[in-house]
Order: C-alpha cells, then sequence, then structure tokens
C-alpha cells in the first residue's frame, strides 16, 4: 500500500514536472524574441556580423538609436554602417502617437455616446439603424479601404494627419458594438435616481453612465489605440509623405533599404524596439484588463 | 391633460437628445462604411482609373478576373497560406490553453502570452526576418551549430509561405489560446467527476468531453482566424513582397497592386467583392459543418 502511494506520487510529480517544463518552452518561445531584438539594438555594427550568436554583444552602445532618431549626422551614420539616408524616427513616433490618441479618444467618446442611444433612448428605426452598424462588423478591410482611399484622395486629405484618421475617428461599428452591450447591462435603478433628481439625459450620461464605465471604456480606449498604433496599410497608402508617416511605415520603408548590401540590422532593431515600447507600457498598466476582457468579449 | 403634453415634450426631447448623440457616429458610418461599401459595389461594375470618368462596364471586370491567371494563382496561394496558418494555431492554442489550466493561476503568465498579438504585424515581421535571416540570423546559427545547413525560410520558393504562417501563428497563438482557456473555465467539474468514476482515461476524457463542450469556442476561433487568416497583407508585404517568384503572393497584395499601384479601381473593388463573398460563404460554411451555436451540453 504504502509502496504504491509513492508511485503514484511519483507519476504525479513527474507529470507536474512535465506541465512546467512545457510552459517553460512556452514562454521561451514568446519572449525570447524580444530579448534578441534588443540584444541586437545595442549591439555596435561590426559586432553584429562578427558575434551573431552572443549573448550579449561585445562593447554594447545606444548609439544605434540615436542614430534612427536622427540625432547624428549622416556621415557618422554611414561610418557606422546606417544607409546615410535620413532617419527621423523620433518624428514616426511622433505622428504615430498623435494619430493615434486622436483617434481614441475621438472614437471612444463618438462611439460612447452613439452606444447610449441604442441602449438607452428610443427613436423609431433604432433596432434597424443597429442591426446596420453590426452588418457591417462582417466586411473585409480591404472593401471599404479602396473606396475609403478614394474618398479621402477626393477631399484632398491625402497626405495629412486627418487622412490617417478619418476613417475610425467618429466610430467603428465594433466599438459601438461592445460598449452598447456593456451599457445594456447598467442597472437602470441607478439611472431612474438620477432622472428623479432633475438630471437630464445628457447629464445622466456624463455623471452617471460615463463614470460606471470606466472599464469598458480603458479597455476600449486600449484596444483602439494599439490597433491605431499597429495599423500599416492605411497610413501606407494615404500617408506617404515624410513628414506625416507613422511608425509602423517608416519601419518598413527603412527594411527595404539595404546599404552596403546587408540590411542595417542593428538600426532596424533600434526602431523595432522603439516601436514596441508602447506596447509594452500599455501591457504593464492593462495587461490584465485585456486578459479579463478576452474572457468577456472574445467569446461570451 | 398635464400628464399626456408632459409625456409627448419627453419623448421630443428624447429624440433630439438622440439624435444629437448619434449624429457624429452615423456621419462616420456613412461616410467610411455603409457609402465606401456600396460605392465599392457600384465600382466594381466600372472601369474607373482614378484620372478619366467611371464608365459602367457590366460584368466585364469580372469575366476578366475569371480569366485572370493571376488571380487565380493569389487565390491558391491565400488558400495555401490559411491550411498552414489555422490547423497548427488551433492545436497550439488549445495545448497551451490546456498547459495554462493545468500548470499556473497567476494571471501575470498566462498574460505574457499576449504580448506577441499586441505588438504591430510590422514589428512582428521585422523581429523574424531578423531571426530567420540566412546568413547571421540566431535560428539558422543554431542549426549551422547542430551540423546542418542554413535553411533560407523566407527566401526560399519552398519555405516562405509556410514561414509566414509561422510567424502568424507565433503572434496569434497566445490570443487564441486565451479565448480557449476561457472557454475551458466554464466546463462543469462534475461532468469530469462523472467520467473519472466512469474510468475514462484523459484521452477518452479529453476527446470525448472536452472537445465537444468547446466546439462553440473552438468554431468561433477558427471563423475569426480563418477570416483574418484570409486577409494576410502586413506580414508578406514586409518580409516577402510576394516572392520568391510569387510564392507568397496572396489575394490583399494582388488587390493592392491592381488598385494602388495600377490604379484599376474598378478592377480592384471586383477582386474585393469577390473576396467578401468567400468570406461570406465560408463563414456559412462553418457555421453549418460545426452547429456553432450548440454546444454538445
Amino acid at each position: 500500500m504504502k509502496n504504491s502511494l509513492s508511485i503514484n506520487q511519483r507519476t504525479n510529480m513527474l507529470y507536474k514536472m512535465a506541465v512546467f517544463i512545457i510552459v517553460v518552452f512556452f514562454l521561451f518561445l514568446t519572449l525570447f524574441p524580444f530579448y534578441w531584438v534588443f540584444r541586437t539594438s545595442v549591439a555596435p555594427q561590426q559586432s553584429v556580423f562578427a558575434n551573431p550568436t552572443a549573448l550579449w554583444p561585445p562593447h554594447a552602445t545606444l548609439l544605434n538609436y540615436t542614430r534612427v532618431l536622427g540625432l547624428i549626422d549622416s556621415e557618422t551614420a554611414i561610418k557606422m554602417g546606417g544607409s546615410g539616408q535620413k532617419v527621423n524616427f523620433f518624428l514616426n513616433i511622433y505622428n504615430s502617437f498623435l494619430v493615434s490618441i486622436g483617434v481614441t479618444f475621438f472614437q471612444v467618446l463618438f462611439s460612447s455616446m452613439a452606444a447610449y442611444v441604442f441602449a438607452r433612448l428610443h427613436f423609431r428605426f433604432r433596432d434597424n439603424l443597429f442591426s446596420l452598424y453590426v452588418s457591417t462588423l462582417m466586411i473585409p478591410g480591404i472593401v471599404t479601404m479602396l473606396p475609403n482611399f478614394i474618398l479621402v484622395k477626393q477631399l484632398g486629405l491625402l497626405n495629412s494627419y486627418w487622412g490617417i484618421m478619418a476613417p475610425t475617428l467618429l466610430m467603428t461599428p465594433f466599438a459601438v458594438f461592445f460598449l452598447r452591450q456593456f451599457f445594456l447591462r447598467i442597472n437602470k435603478e441607478l439611472e431612474e435616481a438620477a432622472y428623479l433628481d432633475g438630471a437630464g439625459y445628457l447629464k445622466t450620461f456624463i455623471e452617471v453612465i460615463l463614470p460606471i464605465s470606466t472599464t469598458a471604456l480603458t479597455t476600449l480606449a486600449v484596444i483602439t489605440f494599439i490597433t491605431a498604433w499597429n495599423d500599416y496599410m492605411w497610413p501606407l497608402i494615404v500617408g506617404k509623405k515624410e513628414s506625416i508617416r507613422t511608425l509602423t511605415v517608416a519601419l518598413a520603408i527603412f527594411r527595404l533599404q539595404t546599404p552596403q548590401g546587408q540590411p542595417d540590422w542593428s538600426g532596424m532593431m533600434a526602431g523595432t524596439t522603439l516601436a514596441m515600447i508602447p506596447t509594452f507600457g500599455i501591457f504593464i498598466l492593462f495587461g490584465r484588463k485585456i486578459v479579463d476582457s478576452i474572457g468577456f468579449s472574445g467569446f461570451r | 391633460m398635464k400628464g399626456i403634453k408632459n409625456v409627448s415634450s419627453h419623448t421630443t426631447r428624447e429624440h433630439i437628445i438622440a439624435l444629437f448623440f448619434i449624429f457624429p457616429s452615423l456621419i462616420g458610418f456613412s461616410m467610411f462604411f455603409l457609402v465606401p461599401t456600396l460605392r465599392g459595389f457600384w465600382l466594381s461594375f466600372t472601369n474607373w482609373d482614378l484620372l478619366s470618368k467611371a464608365e459602367f462596364i457590366g460584368f466585364k471586370n469580372y469575366k476578366a478576373l475569371i480569366t485572370d491567371p493571376d488571380f487565380w494563382h493569389s487565390l491558391f496561394i491565400t488558400f495555401q497560406y490559411v491550411l498552414w496558418n489555422i490547423p497548427i494555431q488551433t492545436v497550439l492554442a488549445l495545448v497551451l490553453a490546456m498547459i495554462m489550466e493545468r500548470s499556473t493561476s497567476s494571471v501575470l503568465v498566462r498574460s505574457l502570452f499576449l504580448i506577441p498579438w499586441l505588438l504591430p504585424n510590422v514589428v512582428v515581421a521585422l523581429l523574424w526576418l531578423w531571426m530567420m535571416d540566412p546568413a547571421i540570423g540566431i535560428i539558422n546559427e543554431i542549426i549551422k551549430a547542430v551540423g546542418f545547413k542554413s535553411v533560407p525560410f523566407l527566401f526560399s520558393d519552398t519555405l516562405s509561405l509556410p514561414s509566414v504562417a509561422a510567424i502568424n501563428i507565433w503572434r496569434h497563438m497566445g490570443y487564441t489560446a486565451l479565448i480557449v482557456f476561457a472557454g475551458i473555465q466554464g466546463f462543469p467539474k462534475e461532468v469530469e467527476e462523472a467520467a473519472l468514476i466512469d474510468g475514462a482515461g484523459p484521452w477518452k476524457r479529453f476527446f470525448t468531453i472536452l472537445i465537444p463542450y468547446l466546439k462553440p469556442v473552438l468554431a468561433f476561433v477558427v471563423i475569426t482566424s480563418v477570416i483574418g487568416s484570409f486577409q494576410i497583407y502586413d506580414t508578406i508585404a514586409v518580409t516577402t513582397k510576394g516572392g520568391p517568384v510569387n510564392a507568397t503572393y496572396v489575394i490583399y497584395l494582388y488587390i493592392f497592386k491592381n488598385g494602388f499601384e495600377s490604379y484599376r479601381m474598378g478592377y480592384a473593388t471586383a477582386v474585393s467583392m469577390v473576396l467578401f463573398l468567400i468570406l461570406i460563404g465560408i463563414s456559412f460554411l462553418q457555421m453549418r459543418l460545426s452547429r456553432a451555436n450548440e454546444s454538445d451540453f
């Protein structure tokens, strides 16, 4: 009896160890590439080629960053293996932030107003209109992107921040849908109390609905910001001009330049690291919220 | 009387407020979602090139694309890509979700798997372009150290498509696993216990109890990732640009080239409409096949 118990314990331990090893393996697979990008971004150009396997590059330096941020004159940059073409990710980061924050603020604001109407106020054809909103969720991006490009061109907004922001500035069907589902679950008694106190719809919306919904609003804002920050195809077609290029577009163009026959790996990885910083920041601040929202909106 | 008047003015005010609140979103919706869809549909029957006036040409674009070998090639490549991507991604996500459920209750550890999904496609593509580099990428350095020849992942006409699929599997695996994990969380413990008492082994319990229970979640995951993976663009645009020798020339690249490089707007919208139809067809088919709305419980 004693013996069989210890066998059980042993298989149990083996099982636990196997599970642990698999988790560690998956974690390594997920996280190692980030380390490798960072490692490369601090490697001097020569050591990228001389020590391709070194876990930490000899003579680590931050010069790649100053170089891609446009803080070093082009002669020095060429000497270091740069393309010599002017790279100024500083400007691109600024552009990306401007566009993403603009889209996030206005989209969440206007979508929450619309969602409130769909959840609480009544007017004719309200539900038909909502079904129409929702039905466009299915449409693949490229279907609207081609006509939207034409529209933005006809409006004279090509190569402008407004042009990049336009399609998602006022709403997305997803945002309205997401918030409406949340508003529907708010206890009506809270609003009725506000009505009895003589508050109008506007006041109720601002003083009752919005404060209760901080979780949903934050989640939506995070999703919207990340989507805007990550977007590539749309800013590529409407924002080619250097002065308003977003970071993703600039990075893709940077990759196409192959100075001295070889890609400028350390510079490219410095740019890549810079593009990841906001994502990691958001992850640290809101990671838990995002994970929770996947259980909520992802399926259920 | 007073009461009735109050009610009616109350509803008028409600209407005005409703209109005022919904107005911005309605503008955005009409301008950038509804009208473009209808306009795209109309444009697909024209030969517009952005310069001259659009001319109605009936089904000519649709007839032209049916006879264009490039269209069929890009469609074929896209299907192939989906077939590389989805089965592996779904199985890995399922495994990871099971492992998450068994190993850790830490939200932090689970959330770490989400990071790749949060990053820009462009960043993920550059990261793997570097890791997979045939000359000095770390993966090939390891392959060489073990004694094999360097593998030209993204630069080989046979390996480039699966390599792109691998990149996207890496980006989406954790996210997908978390959705499945959320599904597993709802699994009724009594059912598992009953099966244990009946003497069902772990594999039997997995395939005859857990998988059927998870069917709606899995169907959701598969449908959304199939639709997403039909629309692959960024990763390929940054890494292989459709090459080598058109080995990764997917449908989005084909549309992009016709629309934004050759300015054949009419033709490009026609292709996008066909893609739309295919996606509707696929989601419909998958809903039917998996009876997605019903779990077997």
